[in-house]
C-alpha cells in the first residue's frame, strides 16, 4: 500500500511554545486512520501544515505525492476539510455556504449533496449567524462529503453532534472508507475512532508517541481479567505481566500485559474457573497510560 | 428549590416589583462591561463638538463672514444636511451650532443609542448569555430597565458636557443659558432612540435585525426633517414629524424655547411602554418576527472567490453609492452659488488657491471631488480589510483549503474594492455633473468632471495597495493604513487655512492628483501613484503567500 500522508521530523513553532516537534504521521492510501490526543497535543497544527497553510519550520511532508506547501491548490482540489471550529459567513444560508465551499474545490455531487443534508438533517435555508456549532459543523460536513475528494481531512468533526447525528457520522465515514477514499480523522472522542479506525497515531506534545492498528495497541497492553474461581486464586504475582491482583470471596480481578495472557488464563483454569470475562483495553486506558502524568495533573483527561 | 425560595424574598426587598429584581446589579454589570466604550462614546461625540464649534472664529472672522455664510446656507439643497434655518437672517455662532450643526450630531447621537441598547438587549439574547441571567433572580423587564437607565444617563452625561463646554468657550451668541437647551436637545435625541431601540429588540431575533430597524427609524427621522426643512417654511409639518425636527424647533441659541423637548419626552414614555409590553408577551430570545429562511442553494454568482467577496461587500456598496449620489447631487445645485460666496468669505480663498485654480467654480468642484475621492478610500480600505476580517473570524481558512490559491483569495478581495471604489466615486462625480450642469446651463461640465474622478482613483487605489501591503506583510497592524487616510483627509481640508507648508499636502497621495478640472491634467503624478499602488500590492500579496494564515 502507498502513503497519502507520510510526514518526517515536521517541527512547528510558534514563538516559545513547540506546537509540532519532530512529528512523523504516516496515513496509507485507504485507510481510516484516527488521529487521537488531547487538546493542545498539535493535532489542528499538523492539519493546517498538510493543508499548506501553515509552514513547517523543519521536516518534510508530503500528501498524496505532493508537496502541501508548493502545490496547495492542486492537492485542494483532490481533498476536502472540516475545521474544528467551523465559522460561517454570518449572512450566507447553510445552503449557499455548501455550495460555495464545494464549488471552490471543483463542484459537487448535487444526489449525494441533498442526501447528506436530508440525513444530518440540517436546514439549508437557515443563515450563518443563527446555525449552532453543531449545525455549522454539518454545514462543513456536507461540503466535503459530498464532494468526490479522494483525502478527507477531519478535524474533530463530530464535537458539537449529538449522539443520534454521530451514527449518521460514521455510517457516512464508513462509506466513504467504502469507496476507496482516505480519511484522517482527528479526535480526542476516543470510542469515535475506536470504532471508525483501522489505525491510530497518538500524539502528545507535537510528537507521535505511537502508531498502529488498534489490534497491534491492544497487544502492546493490558486486558483486565475478572473470573470466579471453584477454589481460591493463588501465585499470580509469581507469573510475569501481572498487575492489580484483587482476590475476594472466590473471585479474582487482575491486569494482564498483552503477550502473558495466555500464562494467566493457563494458570486460572487449575482453579476451576466457572465465570470469565475479559475486557480489552479501551483507548482510554492507552490514553491513560501514555498521558497518565497529565491526567494525574489536572484531575480531569479530556476536557480543556 | 433554593431559587424559588429566595425569588420572592429578594423581590420583596426591592418593593415587590418582580420583574424588575435584579436591576441595580445589572446597571452595575452594564456600566462595568462598557466602563471605556461609555466614556469612549461620549468623549468622541462631546469633544468633537465642542472642537468644531472652538475652532468656529478662526474660519469666520467677521460677521461679513457670517453673513456670506448665510446666504449659502439659505438654499433648498444645504437646508436639507443642516436644518430649518433659524437665525439665518441674523447669522450668530450660536445659530450656526443649531442650524449646522446640531443635524449630524444627531445621527451620532442616534446611533449610540442603537448600537448600545442592541448591544445590551437582543445582542445577549442572541448569544444565549441572556439565558443565563435571566436564570439567577433577575426579573422579565430587568435587562431592558438597565440598559434604557444606562444608556439615557450617558445621553444625559453627554448632553451636560456639551452645554457646560460650549458655554465656557465664551464665543459671542453663545452662552451658557441656551448651551443648556442644546445640551438638552442633543440628549432628548439620544434618549429618543433608546426608546425606539427598546421597542425593534423586541421585534427582530437578530442584534443586526433590530439595529437596522432602528437605523431605518433614525433614516426615516432624518429625512422627514430633511424634506420639512428643505421648503421655505422652517416649521414646517414633515420636521415636526421627526424627533431631531423637535429638538431643532427648540430655536436653541436663537429663541431658546424648552417646549418641543416635551414631545420627545411624551414619545420615548410611549415608545418604553411598547417596548415593556413586547417584552412581556414574548419568550427570551424569540422576536415578533422569524427571521426569514434563506436560499437553500447558491446562486450561480456564487462560485469564485470574486462572488464571494462581491457578495460580502454588496450591502456596504450600495449604501456607499446611494450616499455619495446624494451627496453629488445635493452640492452640485450650489456650485453656481459658489462664486457670490467665495468673494466675501476671506477664508475660501486660501482654501480655493490650495487648489492652484483660476476659475471659482471650477476649484470649488474641483474641491468637492477631492473630498468625495478621500471619503471613497474609506469605503475601499474598508472594503479590502475584510481580508484580515476572514482570516482573524476563522472564515478564510476553509476556503484556502479549497482549490483557492492565497494570490487568487487576496486579488479577489482587492478587485472588488477597487472597482466598487471607482463605481461608487464615478457616481458621486455623476451626481454632481448633473446637478452643477444645470445650475450652471452647461452640458459640457459633465465629461469634466468624470474625468476628475478618474484621476483620483489611483490614489484611492494606493490607499487599498496600503493596506494589502501591511496585510501581507505585518497582518496585526493593518489598522495603521488609517493614519494616512486621516491625515489625507485632515490635510485636504486644513493644510490651506492652518497655512501649513507645501509638503505637508504633499505626503497624502491626494495632493499629487490634478485638482482637474481647476487645472490641467498631469500624467506623471497619476502614473507615479499608479505605480506605487502596484507595487504595494506586489509587497503585499509576496507577504501573505510566504507567512502563515492566522487561525483561532
Amino acid at each position: 500500500m502507498t502513503s497519502a500522508i507520510a510526514t518526517s521530523g515536521l517541527v512547528k513553532t510558534f514563538g516559545a511554545t513547540r506546537a509540532l516537534d519532530g512529528l512523523d504521521l504516516t496515513v496509507r492510501t485507504g485507510e481510516v486512520h484516527g488521529f487521537l490526543g488531547p487538546n493542545g497535543a498539535g493535532k489542528s497544527t499538523t492539519i493546517r501544515v498538510l493543508l499548506g497553510l501553515l509552514r513547517a519550520d523543519s521536516g518534510s511532508a508530503e500528501m498524496l505525492g505532493a508537496d502541501p506547501w508548493d502545490d496547495a491548490v492542486a492537492l485542494h482540489r483532490r481533498l476536502a476539510y472540516v475545521p474544528g471550529d467551523v465559522e460561517l459567513w454570518p449572512n450566507l444560508t447553510g445552503g449557499e455556504s455548501i455550495d460555495l465551499l464545494a464549488r471552490l474545490r471543483g463542484g459537487l455531487d448535487k444526489a449525494r449533496r441533498d442526501d447528506l443534508i436530508e440525513r444530518f438533517d440540517l436546514d439549508p435555508t437557515k443563515k450563518g449567524r443563527t446555525y449552532s456549532k453543531g449545525n455549522r459543523q454539518k454545514v462543513a460536513l456536507v461540503a466535503a462529503l459530498a464532494s468526490d475528494a479522494e483525502l478527507l481531512l477531519l478535524d474533530e468533526p463530530t464535537a458539537g453532534l449529538d449522539p443520534l447525528m454521530e451514527v449518521v457520522f460514521q455510517d457516512v465515514v464508513h462509506e466513504a472508507k467504502r469507496v476507496g477514499k482516505t480519511i484522517l480523522l482527528s479526535s480526542h472522542i476516543l470510542a469515535q475512532v475506536e470504532k471508525l479506525a483501522d489505525t491510530i497515531s497518538i500524539i502528545r506534545l507535537g510528537k507521535i508517541v505511537q502508531s498502529g492498528s488498534l489490534t497491534e495497541m491492544r497487544h502492546l497492553t493490558r486486558t483486565t481479567i475478572e473470573a470466579q474461581t471453584a477454589t481460591p486464586v493463588t501465585g499470580l504475582e509469581a507469573l510475569a505481566g501481572i498487575h492489580n491482583v484483587q482476590v475476594a470471596d472466590g473471585s479474582v480481578r487482575f491486569a494482564v500485559d498483552g503477550e502473558h495472557l495466555d500464562a494467566a488464563v493457563r494458570h486460572l483454569t487449575t482453579f476451576g474457573v466457572r465465570a470469565l470475562t475479559s475486557h480489552p483495553p479501551t483507548l482510554e486506558e492507552l490514553m491513560l497510560r501514555h498521558y497518565g502524568d497529565e491526567v494525574a495533573a489536572n484531575g480531569n483527561g479530556a476536557d480543556r | 428549590m433554593t431559587a424559588t425560595a429566595t425569588a420572592p424574598v429578594r423581590a420583596a426587598e426591592s418593593g415587590g416589583r418582580s420583574t424588575l429584581a435584579g436591576t441595580g446589579t445589572l446597571i452595575r454589570f452594564i456600566l462595568r462591561r462598557d466602563r471605556v466604550r461609555l466614556p469612549v462614546w461620549i468623549g468622541a461625540i462631546g469633544l468633537f463638538t465642542i472642537g468644531s464649534v472652538a475652532s468656529l472664529p478662526d474660519i469666520y472672522l467677521d460677521d461679513a463672514d457670517l453673513a456670506a455664510r448665510a446666504d449659502l446656507m439659505n438654499n433648498p439643497g444645504l437646508r436639507v444636511v443642516s436644518g430649518p434655518g433659524y437665525g439665518l437672517d441674523d447669522y450668530t455662532f450660536g445659530a450656526m451650532i443649531a442650524h449646522e450643526y446640531l443635524s449630524w450630531i444627531a445621527v451620532f447621537v442616534g446611533l449610540m443609542s442603537i448600537l448600545l441598547v442592541v448591544r445590551h438587549t437582543r445582542a445577549e439574547e442572541e448569544t444565549g448569555r441572556a439565558e443565563l441571567v435571566r436564570a439567577g433572580v433577575v426579573g422579565r423587564h430587568a435587562s431592558l430597565t438597565a440598559a434604557m437607565i444606562v444608556i439615557a444617563g450617558a445621553h444625559i452625561v453627554l448632553g451636560a458636557l456639551v452645554a457646560l463646554g460650549l458655554g465656557s468657550l465664551g464665543l459671542e451668541n453663545v452662552g451658557q443659558e441656551s448651551s443648556w437647551l442644546f445640551g438638552a436637545a442633543l440628549a432628548a435625541i439620544g434618549i429618543v432612540f433608546v426608546g425606539v431601540t427598546a421597542v425593534t429588540v423586541q421585534i427582530s431575533e437578530h442584534g443586526r435585525g433590530s439595529g437596522g430597524l432602528a437605523g431605518a427609524a433614525l433614516a426615516l427621522a432624518y429625512f422627514l426633517r430633511a424634506a420639512g426643512d428643505a421648503g421655505q417654511d422652517p416649521s414646517s409639518t414633515l420636521s415636526w414629524l421627526s424627533p431631531i425636527g423637535w429638538s431643532q424647533q427648540t430655536r436653541v441659541y436663537v429663541d431658546d424655547r424648552w417646549w418641543p423637548l416635551l414631545l420627545s419626552v411624551a414619545l420615548t414614555i410611549v415608545l418604553a411602554g411598547i417596548g415593556y409590553r413586547l417584552n412581556a408577551r414574548r419568550d427570551v430570545g424569540a422576536g415578533l418576527i422569524r427571521s426569514r429562511p434563506g436560499a437553500p442553494t447558491a446562486p450561480a454568482s456564487l462560485s469564485s472567490p470574486v462572488g464571494l467577496a462581491w457578495r460580502l461587500n454588496r450591502s456596504a456598496t450600495m449604501w456607499w453609492s446611494i450616499a455619495l449620489l446624494l451627496f453629488g447631487l445635493g452640492y452640485g445645485t450650489i456650485v453656481s452659488e459658489a462664486e457670490s460666496f467665495a468673494e466675501e468669505f476671506s477664508a475660501m480663498e486660501d482654501l480655493l488657491d490650495n487648489f492652484g485654480g483660476t476659475s471659482i467654480i471650477d476649484t470649488f468642484l474641483a474641491m468637492l471631488i477631492s473630498l468625495m475621492a478621500v471619503a471613497v478610500s474609506v469605503y475601499a480600505v474598508l472594503t479590502v480589510l475584510r481580508l484580515r476580517s476572514e482570516e482573524t473570524g476563522g472564515r478564510a481558512e476553509p476556503v484556502l483549503a479549497t482549490a483557492t490559491s492565497r494570490m487568487g483569495w487576496v486579488a479577489s478581495h482587492v478587485t472588488v474594492a477597487m472597482v466598487s471604489s471607482a463605481v461608487i466615486l464615478l457616481l458621486g462625480v455623476l451626481g454632481l455633473g448633473v446637478t452643477a450642469a444645470a445650475a450652471l446651463e452647461d452640458g459640457s461640465v459633465l465629461p469634466r468632471l468624470l474625468g476628475a474622478g478618474l484621476a483620483y482613483l489611483p490614489a484611492i487605489w494606493l490607499t487599498v495597495g496600503l493596506g494589502v501591503a501591511l496585510f501581507g506583510v505585518v497582518p496585526r497592524a493593518t489598522a495603521l493604513v488609517w493614519i494616512l487616510i486621516s491625515y489625507a483627509a485632515l490635510i485636504g481640508s486644513f493644510a490651506a487655512i492652518l497655512d501649513l507648508p507645501e509638503w505637508t499636502l504633499d505626503l497624502s497621495p491626494f495632493g499629487h492628483v490634478p485638482a482637474l478640472p481647476a487645472v490641467d491634467m498631469a500624467w506623471t503624478p497619476v502614473l507615479v501613484l499608479t505605480g506605487i499602488a502596484v507595487g504595494l500590492f506586489a509587497v503585499g500579496l509576496w507577504g501573505f503567500r510566504l507567512r502563515d494564515l492566522e487561525t483561532k
